[in-house]
């Protein structure tokens, strides 16, 4: 029982930046039905943008916090400018297409631009402490990336439901044409959208740094892919779902780890999303209504 | 206040609107009035800048708005009622209303159209918390009126407001229509029931495959053989 705790708590750190992850998945897909491939990479320039403002700059973790979402919004606005706005109106194959090209492309351009080598985070931007409690050991890692993503899961669910502006965004996405009828700027609606989820990923990205140590140009492949499953498992387009299926994702991924082996962890991951796919593809927050008319 | 001159309005290769016109004068209801795919959606599309015409001028008050951006002919006092009500399903009556005000910034005005929408439509009041998609077919339109009135337009454009509804409420809606009118929005009404829209027009149209085939004040209209025949059942 108290390995059972453990794994869950272990499990609960890393399925809060899935689930900060997979929001940006469903956010986007739910306003322009696109599966943004290269958000996984937005993470990525993240975390690096995180590193840098503290083993640079030497800022704190907050600050660094800060810096790397307002840069990963800047990037996100700009890359759905310049990549995926020309293509809003071809065919979804095509803009899936174009993300998986941005994706490579900021992979390659940042192993370029930085090489290959890793980098590790700097610890004394963040510096380990071990809480025994009740037999259980918690890191102050886990609590900060716990409560700092469950904080910013709650700005979101707030500035959705009752900000002016979230309220533009569920309105664009459940029917952009009477959304233009009200006024609103379906424009101005999806940079809004990208810019909220790439800086969730950059928060994530920092997150990532701190928990795993070290970051490489292309740390975004996988995690990003698991949040993609997590999206998936929750319901993509549904934001609630992103957050659940994050977690859950989370928490299988250190169950299996801790009970079976770490080499099947990964592959626990994608079986989920074939389990899903073949099941229930609408996800577990889903409605069977299909595509609507 | 509002006249069409001469559009024409392509679907890709489909000339869907052939030079058509027509004109709203202040204060009045007009309907344009026509079969399945004739073009009536298509026009009130243009207006409201959803379509862009290739030829022809749309003036608004002395304006031409065919080529102003679609999120902005709202704010210029047009606010349209969807085909098929189009309420925001899953998001609640209350917030349903307050897109309609998405670009007003007065308060106050806001608050008390509220009241208003509210003390024509007492039943969108009880179900102000519930979200649109579970209102019937009736409430979902007259939550559609409301918000549209919810930007307080001049004018407002109406499309097929009957469609799909119990004869009881298609003549409430229509009372609520002239209700609107009488309060001073001019009204551009799309129609497929012409007996109900006739009754309480001042001016009709009558357009077919994308020209308009015959005009003239509603009791013309309602004399006329050819209406008679093609659209009154008679």
């Amino acid at each position: 029982m108290l390995e059972f705790l453990q794994q869950l708590i272990n499990g609960l750190s890393l399925g809060a930046i899935y689930a900060l992850i997979a929001l940006g998945y469903t956010m986007v897909y739910g306003i322009i039905m696109l599966i943004n491939f290269a958000h996984g990479d937005i993470m990525m320039v993240g975390a690096y943008v995180g590193f840098f403002s503290i083993a640079v700059l030497g800022s704190n973790i907050f600050a660094a916090l800060i810096f790397a979402m307002l840069s990963c919004a800047a990037l996100g606005v700009l890359i759905e400018k310049i990549a995926y706005k020309p293509l809003r109106n071809s065919s979804r194959i095509a803009a899936l297409i174009t993300a998986i090209g941005v994706s490579l492309f900021l992979e390659y351009f940042t192993l370029f631009l930085l090489t290959p080598q890793q980098r590790v985070f700097p610890e004394a931007a963040f510096p380990l402490h071990k809480y025994q409690i009740g037999g259980l050991l918690v890191s102050n890692k886990d609590i900060f990336i716990f409560v700092l993503a469950v904080i910013l899961m709650i700005a979101l669910q707030y500035i959705i439901k009752r900000t002016r502006t979230g309220k533009a965004m569920r309105a664009v996405s459940l029917d952009r044409e009477a959304a233009i009828l009200m006024g609103i700027s379906v424009d101005r609606t999806i940079s809004i959208t990208f810019a909220i989820g790439s800086s969730l990923a950059a928060a994530a990205g920092v997150m990532i740094g701190i928990y795993y140590n070290t970051i490489n140009p292309l740390m975004g492949i996988i995690p990003g892919l698991k949040a993609f499953v997590a999206a998936v498992l929750g319901g993509i387009g549904i934001i609630p779902g992103a957050m659940v299926g994050g977690f859950l994702m989370g928490i299988l991924e250190t169950m299996v780890s801790g009970y079976g082996s770490t080499l099947y962890r990964d592959a626990v991951a994608f079986g989920v999303l074939i389990l899903i796919l073949l099941v229930k593809p609408t996800g577990l927050f889903g409605k069977d209504t299909g595509e609507k008319v | 206040m509002l006249e069409v001159k001469g559009i024409d309005v392509y679907y890709g290769a489909i000339h869907a609107l052939k030079g058509l016109s027509l004109e709203v004068e202040e204060g009045s209801i007009v309907t344009l009035i026509g079969a399945n795919g004739a073009g009536k959606t298509t026009t009130l599309k243009s207006i409201s800048g959803l379509l862009r015409p290739k030829n022809g001028a749309i003036m608004f008050k002395g304006n031409d708005i065919s080529k102003v951006a679609p999120e902005k002919i709202v704010g210029l006092g047009i606010s349209q009622v969807p085909e098929g009500r189009r309420v925001f399903s899953t998001m609640s009556v209350l917030e349903n209303l307050e897109m309609g005000a998405y670009l007003r910034k007065d308060k106050k005005g806001i608050e008390s159209d509220l009241e208003n929408v509210f003390t024509r439509f007492p039943r969108l009041k009880e179900r102000r918390k519930q979200t649109a998609g579970t209102l019937s077919g009736g409430e979902q339109q007259m939550l559609a009126i409301g918000r549209a009135l919810m930007a307080r337009p001049e004018l407002m454009l109406m499309d097929e407001p009957s469609m799909g509804l119990a004869p009881l409420l298609v003549k409430e809606i229509f009372e609520i229509i002239k209700d609107i009118n009488a309060r001073g929005t001019t009204i551009l009404l799309v129609e497929q029931n012409a007996n109900m829209a006739l009754s309480i027009a001042n001016r009709a149209y009558v357009i077919e495959t994308g020209e308009i085939v015959l005009e003239g004040t509603s009791e013309q209209l309602i004399n006329s053989e050819e209406v008679k025949k093609a659209y009154l059942g008679g």
